[in-house]
């Protein structure tokens, strides 16, 4: 099969969206022409399709996000972009006040199929505000949707169905990946929301990442399994809704879990998925649930200092030895 | 001047608002009305003058004083009431109430209770009509606290530069709560913030439903025909206090008299019995007919079911 990066199958996926349904927008700073995102992701969407549906907003970053909202609620099916995940803290109210609320208390008379797309993480020296994991803000907010796609495969499926969807996804790309080449097929393909995915089967303890730990996971297992460690690593692919099943089906086979995560660890990710699995799955644990996840530090900006909060393969590791 | 037609549906409509609100008012002091209300009364002027300029496909957003602007847009005053009174019949299955009301039916877009939030909607709304080519009109409705919000500021920007068919209409009630316009802005109209966008602005009399309508005429068919927004300050005043436990003594009694002077209903219907459009059996009549029909509302909503509990699991996606 062909490989494209992450970057090229996002971008895939929105054109392919746009050709297909002319209410499909694209909208945000910087998007257009000249840059094509601050990642490239919309590179040459511009040329193609004009600047109207590709269009360059004012540094706005709460009106970028009502202005996509007005348009959703009367018949288009706008994709903003926000430069960066942080930055959506400018637009919370837009985001968790309106976007979230307006299906549930207008008592479901219209819809919001409205998709904001955002990187999360840290690691490219970019300091406290473009290098966050914010997850758990929006996975706390009822009414939205979150995707956190891991591969070039899930972003183009997740985007596609985000896009068709009715309702407002937080989509949350790292900037990681944008580079990370994988498999994508030619023709057209979704993937459904709440459907995790196995990155790998395995038996001794299961571990639960999301966007870059996945591969940090895989890099874990790989060590791992020169030891004779054999981890089974489920990565949701979307937080709300969340495969809760595919969790618990891991947990009950392996006894035990690991749960990396990039975003800080207190009443985040790791915290909810924490609480599911002791409630539901206590009795199969093997082991104290671990959790692997940044302290609860800003990022900082040094090399020494942002390699030592963001976890990766070796904290895994030892994390997973904790819970055999 | 619009024709006769018009100028007594703009008086029906300004008297179905005042007598909507003050029997919400009575019904509140009757224990009936769950959590609070912020009333349109003393405004009605600017709904009533601004409305009548749209048509039924036409779009607004609203605010948390929103029943005035809900029912000059064309909507069913029973499922109003039965939202206020929290029951399942209203426009918002009672998940909304007072506070957000929405009519997609007749482009009633919702009202947040978020100062300034409706803003950027509006703009969006005005961005889809340009995208999908079609001739319809954004009226953003807010208030003169909302003007200080910084979604003021990034709204006016973008629908400017985009030139959409938006009309911001800023109901300058001189009171952001308890908060004097002069505590909180060094300049008098809100309008001339409009030069700063590079749009038209203009102040009226918010209490003068022909000078509402004018403004409005103008703004709605400029944006209708392409030639972008505009900024209305209407100057008004809310008779009661902000909200229903709001008392108002932060208002001085001479300014609350003076403004209770130029009530816009009264001011209206001298006007067209001045000019001979309104006689008083036909005053009489029309307030008749609002009051039953406002007492049909209240009869309709009293008698309507509240939402089963469970129903609150609902609606949360589409």
């Amino acid at each position: 099969m062909r490989e494209l990066t992450y970057r090229d199958a996002l971008r895939e996926a929105l054109r392919e969206e746009m050709l297909r349904d002319k209410t499909v927008f694209l909208l945000g700073e910087d998007i257009g022409h000249y840059w094509g995102g601050a990642f490239k992701v919309t590179k040459g969407l511009a040329e193609e399709f004009g600047d109207e549906r590709v269009r360059d907003t004012p540094i706005s970053e709460s009106a970028i996000i009502g202005v996509a909202i007005g348009t959703a609620i009367t018949g288009m099916r706008p994709v903003a972009e926000i430069m960066f995940g942080d930055l959506s803290a400018l637009a919370m109210d837009q985001i968790c006040n309106q976007a979230a609320k307006i299906c549930y208390m207008f008592g479901g008379q219209t819809k919001v199929p409205l998709v904001i797309r955002t990187p999360f993480g840290a690691g490219v020296n970019i300091a406290s505000h473009h290098s966050q994991s914010l997850e758990a803000w929006f996975m706390h907010t009822p009414g939205l949707l979150v995707a956190v796609p891991s591969t070039p495969f899930d972003a183009k499926g997740l985007l596609k169905t985000a896009i068709r969807g009715n309702n407002p996804v937080m989509f949350f790309e790292h900037k990681l990946l944008y580079s990370f080449k994988g498999e994508v097929p030619e023709e057209d393909y979704t993937i459904p929301f709440g459907e995790a995915d196995m990155k790998l089967e395995g038996e001794d303890a299961t571990i639960f990442a999301t966007l870059y730990m996945v591969h940090e996971a895989l890099a874990a297992a790989q060590e791992l399994r020169k030891q004779g460690i054999s981890v089974e690593i489920i990565d949701p692919r979307t937080l709300v809704p969340l495969d809760k099943q595919a969790i618990m089906k891991s947990v009950k086979k392996t006894g035990r879990i690991v749960i990396a995560t990039e975003d800080c660890k207190t009443a985040g990710i790791s915290a909810e998925i924490a609480a599911i699995v002791a409630e539901e799955a206590l009795d199969y644990l093997d082991a104290p649930i671990k959790r692997v996840a940044e302290p609860d530090t800003p990022i900082p900006f040094s090399p020494p200092l942002e390699q030592f909060v963001i976890p990766n393969e070796k904290t895994i590791i030892k994390a997973v030895k904790e819970v055999l | 001047m619009p024709e006769k037609e018009k100028l007594i549906e703009m008086y029906r409509q300004m008297l179905r608002i005042r007598h909507f609100e003050e029997k919400v008012y009575e019904l509140y002091g009757q224990n009936l009305v769950p959590g609070t209300i912020h009333l349109y009364v003393g405004q009605e002027a600017v709904a009533g003058g601004f409305c009548a300029n749209l048509r039924k496909d036409d779009y607004i957003t609203s605010t948390h004083r929103g029943h005035g602007h809900c029912i000059a847009k064309g909507a069913d005053l029973r499922k109003v009431m039965a939202e206020i009174l929290g029951k399942k019949t209203g426009y918002c299955k009672g998940k909304g109430g007072s506070m957000h009301i929405a009519d997609f039916s007749i482009g009633m877009l919702g009202a947040t209770a978020v100062v300034g939030a409706g803003i950027p909607i509006a703009v969006g709304a005005g961005l889809s009509i340009k995208l999908r080519g079609t001739d319809q009109v954004v009226a953003g409705f807010f208030g003169d606290g909302a003007s200080n919000q910084g979604t003021f500021h990034e709204s006016i920007n973008m629908a400017a530069i985009w030139s959409l068919p938006v009309v911001f209409v800023c109901e300058n009630n001189l009171y952001a709560m308890g908060t004097r316009q002069s505590m909180v802005m060094k300049i008098e109209n809100i309008a001339d913030r409009a030069a700063a966008y590079g749009i038209q602005g203009v102040t009226v009399d918010g209490n003068d439903v022909l000078a509402v309508y004018e403004a409005a005429h103008n703004a709605v068919d400029r944006a209708r025909h392409g030639e972008g927004p505009m900024l209305i300050e209407c100057k008004t005043y809310r008779h009661k206090g902000h909200s229903r436990f709001d008392p108002a003594t932060y208002r001085p009694k001479a300014e609350v008299d003076e403004w209770l002077k130029k009530d816009p209903i009264p001011r209206f219907k001298a006007k067209l019995q001045k000019i001979g459009l309104l006689t008083e059996q036909e005053a009489e009549k029309t307030e008749q007919e609002v009051i039953s029909a406002v007492e049909e509302a209240i009869k309709f909503a009293m008698e309507s079911p509240y939402p089963t509990p469970e129903e609150a699991l609902e609606n949360v996606y589409a």
